[in-house]
C-alpha cells in the first residue's frame, strides 16, 4: 500500500491542459495512476486526455471524488492553486512548481494546515508508491516495488538512490520528494514518520542537503522514537561554500549548524547509517539489512 | 539578490522609515560635492564615508571612516574608493570598492545619550514563519552576540494568518528599554520595517545598528537587504538595482544562458542535471581526491545547445583539468543526451581536458555505446561508483 498515494487514490491535475501538465499526466496515466480529471480555469466542460476538465478544484472534487492533486501551475499562481486545492478538501496536495516566492508559501502552508490537508513540495519530484501510483515527474521504471522508503529533497538524486537500491536487489515502497525550497509543506521528519508507521516499509533512505535543520530534526526524532527501522542517510553539499545558493533555493549554508558535515554528525549520533559517498547508498542499505556492520 | 546599503535604505525610506541620509559617490570629487550638500542640509562638518560592496564587516576592513571636515572627506574617500576591501565575509582576495556612500553624522550631541540596537527580519525555516530578531547589543557582530550573550537576543515570531500585531511591536520597544517619544518611534519603526520586508519580498532585512538618536528619533544607520530572486518578477524597480560588478562574470554569463552555475576553487569541472545530484557529484569528486571547480545544474532537458553552453562556461575557468558529466536521464532519454554531448563536443572542436561521461537511466546502455563509438577521447560510465574509480585514476596522474 505504501503511504500518501496508492492504487485507489483519485488524482486530479491542476494546470492539466498546459504542456507540463499534459506531458506528465500522460506519463502518470501510463504508469497506472488513477487520474480522474483536471483543472484549468476557463476550460471547464471540455475533455483532455479522455478526462473531464473543470474550472475549479471544488467542482472537480464534487464530480470525481478526487482526494489527491498534483500542481503544474506557473510559479506566480502556484501558491494560490495550493490553497484552492486545500480549500476544496483535497487531502494530499503535491506541488511540482519551482520558483514560488517564499512569502507566498509562508501563507499557503499555514492555510493548508488550517484546512487539514497535507502539502508535499513545492519544487519537488512528487510521490510514488511503486507499482501502484505515481503522482510526480519521476521516471517510473526506476522505482521497482519493494520495501524501502525514500525521503529526499532532491529529484535526480532520488532516482539515483532508487536505482542503486534496485541494483542492490532491493525495491521501493514509497518515495517522497519533499522539495528543495526554504518553505515546504512536509518536513523530512514528517515524511520519515509516515514511513516509520508504514507496515509495508522495512527501512528508509533519507537524503538531505545543506541548509535548514530538517535533517537534524528528523534524526533526533528517529532516535527519540526508538530507531524502529534502519535509516541510511546522505547529505549533499559537503563541498558547498558558505553563503551561496546551490541550485535549490533552500540549499544554502548560513551558519555552522546547517553544513553537510554538521548534519551528518547529528545523524550518526542518533543512530542513522550515514554514507559519505552518494555512490554507496544502495550497497550500504543492502549491508545494513543483512546485519553487516557498516 | 543582494543589495547595497544605499539601495536597501532607499527601499526603507519608501516605506516611511527614517534612515541615515547619504549620497552615493564614485570618485573623490563626487564625494566632496556630496559632503558639501550634506553640510548645508544638516549643519554638521562630520560625514561618514562608507564603502558600498556586498559584504558585511566593512568597518573592520577599513571600509567605513568618519571624516571631521571636507579635507578629511577628500583624504578618506580617496583611500576607500578603488581599494581592495577585505572583510571576514569577502574571502582573502577582498572586493574592489567602486562607490561609497557619503552619509550624514547621526551621532550628534543632544538632550539624551544615543543608543544602538540590532534588528533583523528573516524567515525561520524550521517554523516556516517570518521572525523579528533584535537585541540591545547594537553595532556589534550579531554572531558574536549570539555566542557570548544568547540571553540578550530576542525573537518575535509572526503568525502569517494575522501578520505583525501592535502588541508585538510594543513588546519589542519595551524589551529594548525605550520610553516616551523613542518608544513611540520604535513601535512605528518595527511596523514599517515589517511591511517593507513583506511587501518587497525580502528574505533578509538586517539593520545594524538601529539608532536612537540624542533627540529620541529611531534611525536605520545601515541596511543589509536580500530580495527573494523568485519574487523579482513583481518588483521590476528592485530588479533594476542588480549590480553585476558584484557578481562573478562567469556566474552572470551562465545565468543568461539559463544554467545554474557557481564557481568554486577546485580543478575538476562538472555538469549535472538536478541540484541535489550536482552537489552529490561535487562531493564524489572530493572523495575521489579531486576538488570541484564548480556547481552546474544543466537542467532537466540537457539538450545539445545547453550542453554546449555548459562546456564553454566550465572551460572558461583555467583551473579546470578534467570535466565530469553526470546525467540521470529519467524522462529525458540518455541516448538523446549522449547525442547532444557528441554534437556539442564536435561544435566546440578539441576540448583539451579529459572528460568523463556518466549517463544513467532511460537507454543508458545505448547511450554508452553511442559515446564509445563516437571516436571522442572520453571516458564513459553508467554506475556512480565507476565514476569514482575513473576520477581517482585521473587525479593520480
Amino acid at each position: 500500500m505504501g503511504v500518501l498515494v496508492n492504487k485507489n487514490s483519485k488524482v486530479i491535475v491542476q494546470g492539466f491542459t498546459g504542456s507540463e501538465g499534459t506531458f506528465h499526466a500522460t506519463q502518470m496515466i501510463e504508469y497506472g495512476t488513477k487520474v480522474v480529471g483536471g483543472v484549468t480555469p476557463g476550460k471547464g466542460g471540455s475533455m483532455h486526455l479522455d478526462r473531464p476538465v473543470f474550472n475549479t478544484v471544488y467542482e472537480a472534487v464534487q464530480n470525481t471524488g478526487a482526494d489527491v492533486s498534483i500542481i503544474f501551475v506557473p510559479a506566480p499562481f502556484a501558491a494560490d492553486a495550493v490553497m484552492e486545492a486545500a480549500d476544496a478538501g483535497i487531502k494530499v496536495i503535491v506541488c511540482i512548481t519551482e520558483g514560488i516566492p517564499v512569502q507566498d508559501m509562508v501563507v499557503a502552508k499555514e492555510f493548508v494546515k488550517s484546512r487539514g490537508g497535507r502539502l508535499i513540495g513545492p519544487n519537488c519530484p512528487g510521490v510514488i508508491t511503486a507499482g501502484e501510483a505515481k503522482v510526480g515527474i519521476m521516471p517510473g521504471f526506476v522505482f521497482k516495488p519493494g520495501r524501502i522508503g525514500i525521503v529526499s529533497k532532491s529529484g535526480t538524486l532520488t532516482y539515483e538512490a532508487a536505482d542503486q537500491l534496485v541494483k542492490a536487489g532491493l525495491g521501493v515502497s514509497t518515495a517522497i520528494g519533499i522539495g528543495g525550497d526554504p518553505v515546504i509543506g512536509t518536513s523530512t521528519k514528517e515524511a520519515v514518520e509516515l514511513l516509520m508507521n508504514d507496515p509495508d516499509t522495512d527501512a528508509i533512505v533519507m537524503i538531505g542537503e545543506i541548509g535548514g535543520t530538517y535533517e537534524a530534526d528528523a534524526a533526533r526524532w528517529i532516535k527519540a522514537n526508538g530507531n524502529k527501522k534502519p535509516v541510511v542517510g546522505f547529505i549533499a553539499g559537503q563541498t558547498a561554500p558558505k553563503g551561496r545558493t546551490m541550485g535549490h533555493a533552500g540549499a544554502i549554508v548560513g551558519g555552522k549548524d546547517d553544513t553537510a558535515q554538521a548534519k551528518m554528525e547529528i545523524m550518526r549520533q542518533n543512530g542513522l547509517y550515514v554514507v559519505e559517498s552518494p555512490a554507496e547508498i544502495g550497497k550500504t542499505m543492502a549491508s545494513v539489512l543483512k546485519g553487516v556492520n557498516v | 539578490m543582494n543589495l547595497h546599503e544605499y539601495q536597501g535604505k532607499e527601499i526603507l525610506k519608501s516605506f516611511g522609515i527614517r534612515i541615515q541620509e547619504g549620497i552615493v559617490a564614485e570618485n573623490v570629487e563626487e564625494a566632496l560635492e556630496a559632503a558639501k550638500e550634506l553640510k548645508l542640509k544638516y549643519k554638521s562638518d562630520f560625514a561618514v564615508i562608507k564603502a558600498q560592496v556586498h559584504a558585511g564587516g566593512r568597518g573592520k576592513g577599513g571600509g567605513i571612516k568618519v571624516a571631521k571636515n571636507l579635507e578629511e572627506v577628500k583624504e578618506k574617500s580617496g583611500q576607500i574608493i578603488g581599494m581592495q576591501l577585505i572583510t571576514p565575509q569577502t574571502g582573502p582576495k577582498g572586493k574592489k570598492v567602486r562607490k561609497v556612500l557619503v552619509a550624514q553624522d547621526v551621532y550628534y550631541p543632544g538632550p539624551s545619550q544615543p543608543k544602538e540596537f540590532y534588528m533583523s527580519i528573516l524567515l525561520d525555516r524550521a517554523k516556516s514563519r517570518n521572525t523579528i530578531v533584535y537585541t540591545t547589543e547594537g553595532g556589534m557582530d550579531i554572531e558574536e552576540v549570539a555566542e557570548k550573550h544568547p540571553e540578550k537576543i530576542w525573537k518575535e515570531e509572526i503568525d502569517p494568518k494575522v501578520g505583525l500585531r501592535p502588541f508585538q511591536a510594543r513588546k519589542i520597544a519595551f524589551n529594548l528599554g525605550l520610553k516616551d517619544e523613542a518608544f513611540k518611534e520604535m513601535v512605528q519603526f518595527v511596523d514599517k520595517l515589517y511591511r517593507a520586508y513583506v511587501q518587497s519580498d525580502a528574505s533578509l532585512m538586517e539593520i545594524n545598528p538601529v539608532l536612537k538618536t540624542s533627540d529620541d528619533k529611531i534611525i536605520a544607520v545601515d541596511a543589509k537587504v536580500t530580495i527573494d530572486d523568485n519574487a523579482l518578477y513583481r518588483h521590476p524597480d528592485i530588479e533594476k538595482m542588480r549590480d553585476l560588478t558584484e557578481e562573478n562574470p562567469i556566474d552572470v554569463e551562465a545565468k543568461e544562458a539559463g544554467l545554474n552555475y557557481v564557481k568554486l576553487e577546485g580543478n575538476i569541472g562538472c555538469m549535472v542535471n538536478g541540484a541535489g545530484l550536482a552537489m552529490a557529484t561535487m562531493d564524489l569528486i572530493k572523495l575521489s581526491g579531486g576538488e570541484p571547480a564548480n556547481f552546474l545544474d544543466v537542467g532537466g532537458t540537457a539538450n545539445a545547445e545547453r550542453v554546449e553552453k555548459a562546456f564553454k562556461i566550465i572551460l572558461k575557468d583555467p583551473n579546470v583539468k578534467a570535466i565530469l558529466v553526470n546525467i540521470f536521464g529519467g524522462i529525458v532519454r540518455c541516448d538523446r543526451v549522449a547525442q547532444g554531448i557528441v554534437d556539442a563536443y564536435n561544435n566546440i572542436g578539441n576540448i583539451p581536458v579529459p572528460i568523463i561521461i556518466r549517463l544513467q537511466g532511460t537507454n543508458a546502455v545505448e547511450a554508452k555505446k553511442l559515446i564509445d563509438s563516437s571516436g571522442l577521447k572520453v571516458y564513459s560510465a553508467i554506475e556512480f561508483y565507476e565514476v569514482a574509480k575513473i576520477l581517482n585514476e585521473i587525479v593520480k596522474n
